[in-house]
């Protein structure tokens, strides 16, 4: 049996919270372990590797998208942030952290990392959701532990708290 | 070990929703989870069997080992000693005669999709597959067991040596019940049936390992529900002394059961590959092993007799059930167990005969997963309850109510075994109240209205109940430990572990209650060996009820050395000390004063000082010279170590409504209404418990309207992705949940807790298939139910014509 070699790997700049790395990666690595185990930014969850559970969300140019179904060396031309880079710039809690924490939006906190950035999207877009609104907001990913109940409260608590901050100076 | 109940000091935090303060860290993605410790350990994939019942004629690793980046590869034939022995059956039982485990590697066969055969350590999970996929396996096929009733049949068997393929047979009486049924003036026969699900956490499982060649020692990290059951384990396998093996809990992405099971083929292979390698190694399951290789639940077929009088009372009531325990039993009987006694809910029949066979099937291992048994037992019972108010045409509530156990009949023996081996006696609790809670909160006397008014709107509604009892809390015992820094800081340690119940806030609170600091100066770790040696598992919504009692105890014996302490340097009487926000202080004269901290630097006399506060426990400074510094019952520092070991569990109790809305066309199944009573003894925090009620919920909805493990015949697994296997989103829970607390103390414990971490489930099931029926009009006997299937059994009744008339 031949030897099997490495395989070939590619440089790219992965752009993450505002800061620049730079990483060799063979084409295959997914983002998601890319941000998690390349770049250490291990806040990013990986739940199912199939695209369906939203623990693994990021932000993509601001746009929530799935790191489990995007390849790290297509990911170059991009802003990504997750959810260490979610934090004000003071080191104080984003709105949205601040409602999850307020509101008990979290248990075991698994899942919360992909909330916290679709809803930093979704508040983003919809600044004063219905109860309705929010649930939708966040029909896409998957908690085991709150029943959602206390998510879409969290969602309706964060977007006033960015309202407020808004007008705030 | 005490238990003093009389010592109730002012309660300030506990009872309240203090926020946690697990979430600051959380909310960051600064969790430390398995698959995030240890950066850069090597990482392990597995081989797992793609055959659900196969005998292995060969494997052939060769040519693994020349894949760039492979450092190791193990089969059954590279394990050695204890290694090479079944797995252990934790929990034995004299009716589990034929009980059966797995290898931590398959030797000569296989008995489930899933099972691992062989293992690969390389640089990365991707090299580790690439490494996986190049091993190849000869099998003979065997036929595999699917589904109880080809167990039942047993034209095949799992295992060769498992007649019947019976794992175990357990019968209990109380009375005789097949006698009160055969003279009862009325008598009811139902075919029950629950199908498989899993706990299915968010994050699978995940195991790291390190073994220090230098120190000799062992440090394993593991997502598990028990860190001490794990270190036992590891030790055992490998070899080692137990003192060598430190077991870690890091945060764990939610268990609800599944991870109480242990040690797992992986929990032992990661530890010994990494103390052969002398290198970190790290296995995380990916999703799909989650389905096909950790524990499912749940799946069981049941047969009620029951013999009544006019006002529904049940004078007989007899159960026979069948349990698809997996292809291996490491559990033991407990789901099955707890089954056959939780069945009997706040109810109390006259006689009681119950009798199950745990079957082997070809499929994934049985273990609990929330409820425990306790939802289909429930949903028999619930079940049965119905079936006998359609049939005396009473109210469901009323034949409910007529055999409840009394409010004055507590402590109720119902004179059976129940999982801990112990008596199966209720401690408290008040139904007839609990009921007319619920009644109130989901307006069950007004809803024919409510079903009128849709009626004329052409939509079809129902209101179903579901009432359990739950044994919480279960021994043996749980401990704690609490050290008083000299800065005033309070450590406190517990055994068991947190998978996101808020443990660390929870029992923060009752040590600053109980020793009069300060919340913020309160520490508590959870699940790490290091602190805590002793302790059992989180499971059976016991952790409130054990470490919190644990945590009381403790925290109560420091306060009493550090008074005793503090009285000497104040030269006041320790009765008339108080300790309030860390400063103990004379009551009435608060300028008498010293602070905790410095009691903790008094406590443990010093040669040395280390710095200025030091100073003043130096052997120049204090001490009487006519004693030794340390007295002959004392010993330094301000710190303890209790423990809380019940008599027995304590139980907790509550009350579930549903109304639902069934599409006439579609059959589609819409919840409209969720209400609950519940009581769980004396509340810690009333946020953690929502909370814990709200994700019960969830997955009681899950399980009752979409959850379902879907085998074909050859016992592959086909909804084995969050793709296929249904989990709700936030669209599929109801938009609201009503609830209702009551608080009927334990007299069981300190603080009067009882567990709630299962309740939000257990009569899930239970209450949405009584409300599908009063909106369908025909009987509801399995769960969970899709629109399809409803809308088959509506084509079936139309057929036959049949109402539930049909039973009488
Ligand atoms: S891990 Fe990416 S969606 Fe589940
Ligand atoms: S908080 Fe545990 S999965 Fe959402």
């Amino acid at each position: 049996m031949t030897e099997v070699t490495n395989e070939q790997a590619y440089e790219v700049r992965l752009r993450v919270n505002g800061v620049a790395y730079d990483v060799t990666v063979p084409a295959r690595r997914l983002l998601s372990d890319a941000l998690r185990h390349d770049l250490g930014l291990t806040g990013t969850h990986v739940g199912c590797e199939h695209g369906v559970c939203g623990a693994c969300t990021v932000l993509v140019d601001g746009r929530p998208m799935r790191s489990c179904l995007m390849l790290a060396v297509s990911a170059g031309d991009y802003e990504i942030t997750t959810v260490e880079g979610l934090t004000n710039a003071d080191g104080s809690l984003s709105p949205v952290q601040q409602a999850f924490k307020e509101c008990h939006g979290l248990q075991c906190g698994f899942c919360t990392p992909g909330f916290l950035t679709t809803i930093t999207a979704g508040i983003a877009e919809n600044p004063d959701p219905t109860r309705e609104e929010a649930r939708e907001m966040v029909s896409g990913n998957l908690c085991r532990c709150t029943g959602y109940q206390n998510i879409v409260e969290a969602v309706c608590v964060a977007a006033k708290l960015a309202r407020g901050a808004e007008v705030a100076p | 070990m005490t238990t003093d109940v009389t010592a109730q000091p002012t309660v300030k935090l506990v009872g309240t929703e203090v926020r946690r303060v697990e979430d600051d860290r959380l909310v960051r993605g600064q969790g430390q989870y398995a698959d995030d410790v240890l950066r850069g350990a090597l990482e392990m994939a597995v081989l797992r069997s793609p055959h659900a019942h196969a005998r292995i004629l060969d494997i052939d690793v060769s040519g693994v080992l020349d894949v760039a980046g492979v450092h190791a590869v193990y089969t059954y034939d590279d394990l050695t000693g204890a290694m090479a022995e079944p797995l252990p059956l934790l929990i034995p039982h004299a009716a589990l005669t034929h009980g059966r485990t797995q290898y931590a590697l398959a030797k000569d066969e296989v008995n489930h999709v899933g099972e691992a055969i062989a293992v690969v350590v390389a640089d990365n999970r991707y090299l580790a597959e690439d490494a996986v996929a190049r091993i190849s396996v000869d099998y003979e096929f065997l036929t595999p067991v699917v589904g109880i009733p080809a167990a039942r049949a047993a034209e095949h068997q799992v295992h060769a040596d498992v007649p019947g393929n019976v794992a175990a047979r357990l019968e209990q009486n109380v009375g005789d019940a097949e006698a009160a049924i055969a003279t009862a003036p009325h008598r009811l026969a139902l075919d029950l049936d629950i199908e498989r699900s899993a706990s299915m956490p968010m994050e699978g499982r995940g195991v790291v390992a390190r073994w220090d060649t230098d120190a000799r020692r062992l440090q394993v990290w593991t997502s598990t529900q028990t860190s001490t059951g794990v270190r036992a384990a590891v030790a055992a396998k490998l070899g080692l002394d137990l003192v060598q093996v430190d077991v870690i809990t890091p945060d764990v992405g939610g268990g609800f059961g599944v991870k109480i099971m242990h040690p797992w083929p992986e929990e032992l292979l990661v530890p010994m590959a990494a103390r052969a390698l002398g290198q970190p190694v790290r296995f995380t399951e990916d999703r799909r092993e989650h389905f096909i290789s950790s524990a499912h639940e749940r799946a069981q077929q049941h047969h009620v007799e029951v013999g009544f009088d006019d006002e529904g009372r049940l004078l007989g009531l007899s159960v026979e059930f069948w349990h698809d325990n997996g292809a291996y039993t490491p559990y033991g009987l407990i789901v099955p167990i707890i089954t056959s006694t939780q069945l009997l809910g706040p109810y109390k029949p006259q006689s009681y005969k119950v009798v199950f066979e745990s079957l082997y099937t070809n499929t994934v291992i049985v273990t609990p997963y929330r409820g425990a048994g306790r939802p289909q037992g429930v949903f028999v019972m619930e079940r049965t309850m119905d079936a006998i108010a359609a049939y005396l045409g009473l109210d469901r509530t009323v034949v409910r109510e007529n055999n409840f156990i009394r409010p004055d009949e507590f402590p109720y023996d119902h004179g059976l075994t129940f999982q801990d081996g112990r008596a199966l006696v209720y401690d408290s609790g008040d139904f007839p109240e609990s009921l007319r809670k619920l009644k109130e909160l989901v307006d069950w006397d007004g809803f024919e209205r409510v079903r009128a008014e849709a009626r004329a709107e052409g939509r079809k509604v129902g209101i179903g109940i579901g009432c359990y009892v739950e044994g919480t809390g279960v021994g043996p015992y749980e401990g704690a430990h609490i050290h008083v820094e000299t800065s005033g800081k309070v450590k406190v340690a517990v055994g068991l572990t947190s998978q996101g119940q808020g443990h660390q806030t929870a029992f923060a609170q009752i040590a600053a209650d109980e020793l009069g600091v300060r919340f913020e100066d309160v520490e508590v770790v959870a699940g790490d060996t290091r602190r805590m040696p002793y302790g059992v598992g989180t499971f059976a919504s016991r952790a409130a009820v054990m470490s919190g009692s644990a945590v009381a105890l403790t925290a109560r014996m420091v306060r009493a050395k550090a008074l005793r302490i503090a009285a000497e340097a104040l030269g006041a009487s320790a009765d008339d000390l108080e300790i309030v926000d860390g400063v103990i202080r004379v009551v009435g004269d608060p300028a008498k004063s010293i602070a905790l901290g410095t009691v903790a630097v008094l406590s443990n006399p010093l040669r040395y000082a280390f710095d200025e506060a030091s100073k003043a426990a130096t052997q120049f400074s204090v001490g009487d010279p006519g004693k030794p510094p340390v007295a002959e019952d004392d010993e330094p520092g301000l710190e303890a170590r209790d423990f809380y070991s019940p008599m027995r569990a304590t139980f907790a109790n509550g009350m579930h409504a549903v109304i639902v809305e069934t599409d006439p066309d579609t059959a589609e199944i819409k919840i409209l209404k969720y209400a609950l009573v519940h009581d769980c003894g004396t509340i810690i925090n009333p946020m953690i418990v929502t909370g814990q009620i709200h994700g019960g919920v969830a997955q009681g909805v899950g399980g009752a309207l979409y959850e379902r493990m879907a085998y074909d015949e050859n016992g592959q697994l086909l909804n084995a992705s969050f793709m296929d296997f249904l989990m709700p989103y936030a669209t599929e829970v109801p938009e609201s949940i009503e609830m209702d607390h009551l608080e009927t103390p334990s007299p069981l414990n300190p603080l009067g807790i009882k567990g709630v971490g299962e309740a939000g489930l257990i009569p899930t099931s239970a209450a949405v298939a009584s409300a599908i029926e009063d909106a369908e009009g025909f009987p509801i006997t399995a769960m969970p139910i899709s629109p399809s299937e409803l809308f088959a059994l509506r084509l079936a009744h139309a057929s036959k014509g049949t109402t539930d008339e049909d039973r009488r």
